[in-house]
């Protein structure tokens, strides 16, 4: 009975640190339309400005906590509203996704600059001083965590219903030119909104910091797992948010406290599920969740740039082929394993570039499905054998149509939170494990050997890399041009029109998702292959994150963004390429298209200038991209 | 092209209240207002008529700053207001009821009402004059507001215009999809409202409901007036620009 007091005890405390952060989430969303990804990467942003506060500089706790949640995480969150969530307020739900994640991959890349990692702790509040409940100790911090939760909740509550303030930040959402008409100021509304969403990231991020080490990923990673208390809220109710933050919070610290680890118990798989518990309730809460009804699409212009022809494509395949078997020659050693590491990346692009650049379908678990790559061709690949790479492509491809029967319902944000809570399910589960990558983690890859061609040197191997990427572009854009690939465009543009036109898009999403998984799977193998080793940790949901938003950026509907991705990746020096990543996907909010759409438009049109000839491209396509948006936005009178 | 009568009640009314002039606006790239030029005074209402697209109410988006004019001038009492932000043209005394709804489908009528508050006057004042005059509201004050029926919905929205006591009302399209008994209560209304001295645009695709209230007419096509003047004037020249216009 004291072990059930004790354990329910943790839980509430656990869970009342969630609702915080869970209450955020829901604020920010149910207020701005936007969910937050990097609302744990504030979080945790200010939990080390926290600490800097109260430890290098003696500021008294009670002191840095005022000035950390009062002052500087509601300017942060005002900043961050003003120069980036304004710009992608009304695009898709994807840009908005990589934008936020984008900002993510900032905070966790600023904060390993400029506080190093070493050990750092914060002191709970009032120390381990506590007092005994039914037996239990507990310590004050726990107590006021679980008091500053319900403050919180009955604050908002009254806020956001009681206030004028607040029922206009509800009314933003619903029509923000109307606030305007009101007479309320519509941007003043969603910076406050923001701001309060930051200053209770930096509430969750300081309870919990004690607890746990300052780490930058921890912490981020922390706050995600209050994602399934938002969920059960439905990212509108605040009182259902606090219950689903409390459930997740006991459910955790009992399976913690009540999960055998004897025998069958003890295998990884099993372990690991207690550390998903979040992840595995976000899912099912995700998948519980009423189907959302079909909306219309929002007309969109796109920038127009025409699919590559298949003499066009098989160009750019010869002339990559081309460039990477010359450019080896001329490459350092080190350089050519990492452009062999940066071409393999680019394939993992290139498993999206289907799915979310034409089928608009965001999957943040693309670096799992390489994962499993590795994993098949570690153990049916021996001596390079090419069945290796048909069990890469086949595992992932099974696994990819398994995760996405269950999410074929969800759409837009769901589906990519979806995939996010089986990355990290994933993380936990499989690929700890000893049997998937051995006992210190790591195993070799070997590489391929086709036909008795062997491409096991690094000069070799990355013109092999060349030449299935090519390959797979050319027949990815062959797809496209079919009616496969206008049935993805459709589903992207709109599913409502499409259920109007009798399209069932069932298979397709199937499909789409299966072969997108497929393709990741093969590049992970291919991944191993060009690091020689595959780890437990090279294929975690945190680095898919930075694979979506390069794509995105560099053009996520088109095969060079992939390539240019990956060579990003690959080559940006480590340790500040999330600053460089995530800054990119800052600007994203001026080009929701990506850059190489735009160069190659702009390039179109000097071409063009300096030597006329017959334009036989459409000619919409050249007209004022910079003011498309602004026509995208308007409607006639 | 006919010029506006400026009604010719006092010498202090005669100056307009709202005034459009020579306006040009765009969408991206593509123009759309090619020199729109009207003005309305102290308790006059200007309905602006003319076919789907004309640019009605993109002039009156223009009007309530909802949009920049691209060249031209916006007066609002003799004050120049190109650039002003809605939200300020709207605490200055001017009431603009959008096309569609202009009410919150996910706030409850109380918020709703609670919103019309930004221009001074207080709650329990905007509740007591919107509960007098729509007494149907009252019953379903904490019902939310895009769970009404059309004609509450639009009751809810004009309940705006009471409350606010503006200078200028601007009126987009307020009996699109209602019934015809509702749309006539609203004119009702409207005309009440100018009559206490209020300054009204009004677009409407139909002209019929809208000239019963109105003192003047503009009509609009492909983004110019082609015709204005009083309403009993008109009619001739309305079915030439309507039938002229846009069949060409």
């Amino acid at each position: 009975m004291h072990e059930f007091i004790a354990y329910t005890i943790i839980g509430l405390v656990v869970g009342a640190a969630y609702a915080v952060a869970a209450m955020g989430l829901v604020v920010t969303y149910s207020t701005s339309g936007i969910f937050n990804i990097a609302h744990g990467a504030i979080g945790m942003l200010m939990a080390f400005v926290f600490w800097q506060l109260s430890v290098p500089w003696h500021v008294p706790a009670g002191l840095a906590f005022v000035i950390t949640v009062f002052i500087l995480a509601p300017l942060f969150g005002a900043f961050v509203e003003r120069v980036l969530i304004r710009r992608v307020s009304s695009a898709s739900v994807s840009v908005t996704l990589v934008v936020t994640i984008a900002l993510t991959l900032v905070l966790i890349g600023l904060v390993d600059k400029i506080w190093p990692p070493t050990s750092r702790v914060v002191a709970p509040f009032f120390g381990n001083h506590g007092f005994n409940l039914l037996g239990v100790f507990v310590i004050w911090q726990d107590l006021i965590t679980i008091i500053i939760a319900m403050a919180i909740a009955i604050g908002l509550r009254l806020l956001l219903f009681r206030t004028r303030a607040g029922i206009a930040m509800r009314g933003v959402v619903d029509n923000r030119e109307l606030i305007g008409l009101f007479g309320g100021r519509p941007s003043r509304s969603s910076t406050f909104s923001w701001s309060i969403g930051a200053s209770l990231a930096s509430v969750a991020g300081i309870l919990v910091a004690p607890t746990l080490q300052l780490d930058p990923i921890i912490l981020t990673l922390l706050v995600i797992d209050a994602y399934a208390a938002a969920m059960v809220g439905r990212l509108r109710s605040l009182p259902m948010t606090f219950v689903g933050a409390l459930a997740v919070g006991l459910l955790s610290s009992y399976a913690t406290g009540y999960f055998p680890t004897t025998g069958f118990w003890n295998s990884t798989p099993i372990q690991g599920l207690k550390l998903s518990v979040p992840s595995v309730l976000l899912f099912i809460v995700l998948l519980a969740l009423p189907m959302s009804r079909l909306r219309s699409g929002v007309q969109r212009r796109q920038v127009g740039l025409p699919t590559a022809s298949l003499a066009r494509s098989i160009q750019g395949g010869v002339l990559l082929v081309a460039a990477v078997a010359v450019g080896v020659n001329f490459l350092n050693p080190g350089n050519v394993v990492t452009l062999g590491i940066s071409l393999a990346t680019g394939l993992v692009c290139l498993s999206l570039v289907p799915l979310a650049g034409w089928g608009g379908q965001v999957s943040l678990c693309q670096m799992t499905f390489a994962g499993l790559g590795a994993f098949a061709m570690s153990k049916f690949g021996h001596g390079g054998s090419i069945f290796g790479l048909v069990a890469a492509a086949g595992l992932a491809a099974v696994v990819g149509a398994i995760v996405a029967l269950p999410a074929l319902r969800l759409r837009g944000l769901y589906l990519a939170l979806a995939t996010m809570a089986f990355a990290t399910a994933m993380d936990n589960m499989f690929f700890p494990s000893a049997v998937v990558f051995g006992f210190n983690g790591s195993v070799h890859i070997e590489r391929p050997s086709l036909f008795g061609l062997h491409v096991s040197t690094d000069k070799s191997f990355d013109i092999f890399l060349a030449v299935v990427f090519a390959a797979l572009a050319i027949g990815l854009l062959a797809m496209r041009r079919g009616s496969f690939g206008r049935v993805l465009i459709a589903m992207k543009d709109s599913e409502a029109a499409c259920a109007t036109l009798g399209l069932s898009l069932t298979m397709t999403k199937l499909l789409v998702f299966a072969l997108s998984a497929a393709i990741a799977g093969l590049a992970g193998a291919l991944l191993g292959g060009a690091e020689s080793v595959a780890g437990a940790t090279s294929f975690l949901m945190l680095q898919s994150l930075p694979i979506l938003v390069v794509l995105v950026v560099a053009g996520g509907a088109i095969c060079s963004g992939a390539l240019v991705g990956g060579l990003a990746l690959g080559f940006l020096p480590s340790g500040v390429e999330y600053l460089f990543i995530g800054g990119a996907g800052v600007i994203l909010g001026a080009n929701p298209e990506g850059l190489l759409p735009i160069a190659y438009l702009r390039g179109n049109r000097l071409w063009k200038g300096m030597a006329p000839r017959d334009v036989d491209g459409p000619s919409a396509a050249l007209l004022g991209t910079d003011k498309a948006g602004a026509l995208a936005g308007g409607t006639a009178a | 092209m006919v010029d506006l009568d400026v009604p010719t009640e006092t010498a202090a009314d005669s100056r307009p209240v709202l005034e459009l002039r020579d306006v040009h606006a765009a969408y991206g790239q593509i123009e759309v207002l090619h020199g729109i030029d009207f003005s309305v005074a102290s308790g006059g209402v200007l309905a602006l008529l003319g076919p789907n697209g004309a640019g009605k109410s993109t002039s009156l988006r223009v009007a309530s700053g909802q949009m920049v004019p691209t060249s031209g001038c916006l007066h609002v009492l003799g004050r120049h207001c190109n650039g002003l932000k809605p939200d300020a043209l709207s605490r200055a005394g001017m009431c603009t009821l959008p096309d569609g709804r202009g009410i919150f489908p996910n706030l409850t009528v109380t918020e709703n009402l609670r919103l019309m508050t930004f221009g001074g006057s207080t709650r329990a004042q905007v509740e007591e004059l919107t509960f007098a005059r729509f007494p149907r509201l009252s019953e379903r004050r904490g019902q939310v507001a895009g769970t009404l029926s059309g004609g509450e919905q639009q009751m809810l929205a004009m309940a705006r215009t009471l409350s606010v006591e503006p200078a200028v009302l601007l009126l987009d399209e307020i009996s699109m999809g209602l019934a015809p008994m509702i749309v006539a209560e609203l004119y009702e209304l409207v005309a009440q409202i100018a009559a206490e001295g209020v300054a009204v645009v009004l677009a409407e695709q139909f002209a019929a409901t809208a000239l019963g209230v109105a003192t003047h007419v503009a009509v609009v096509v492909q983004g110019r007036i082609v015709a204005s003047g009083t309403p009993d004037a008109l009619p001739d020249d309305l079915a030439d620009a309507y039938l002229g216009g846009v069949a060409a």
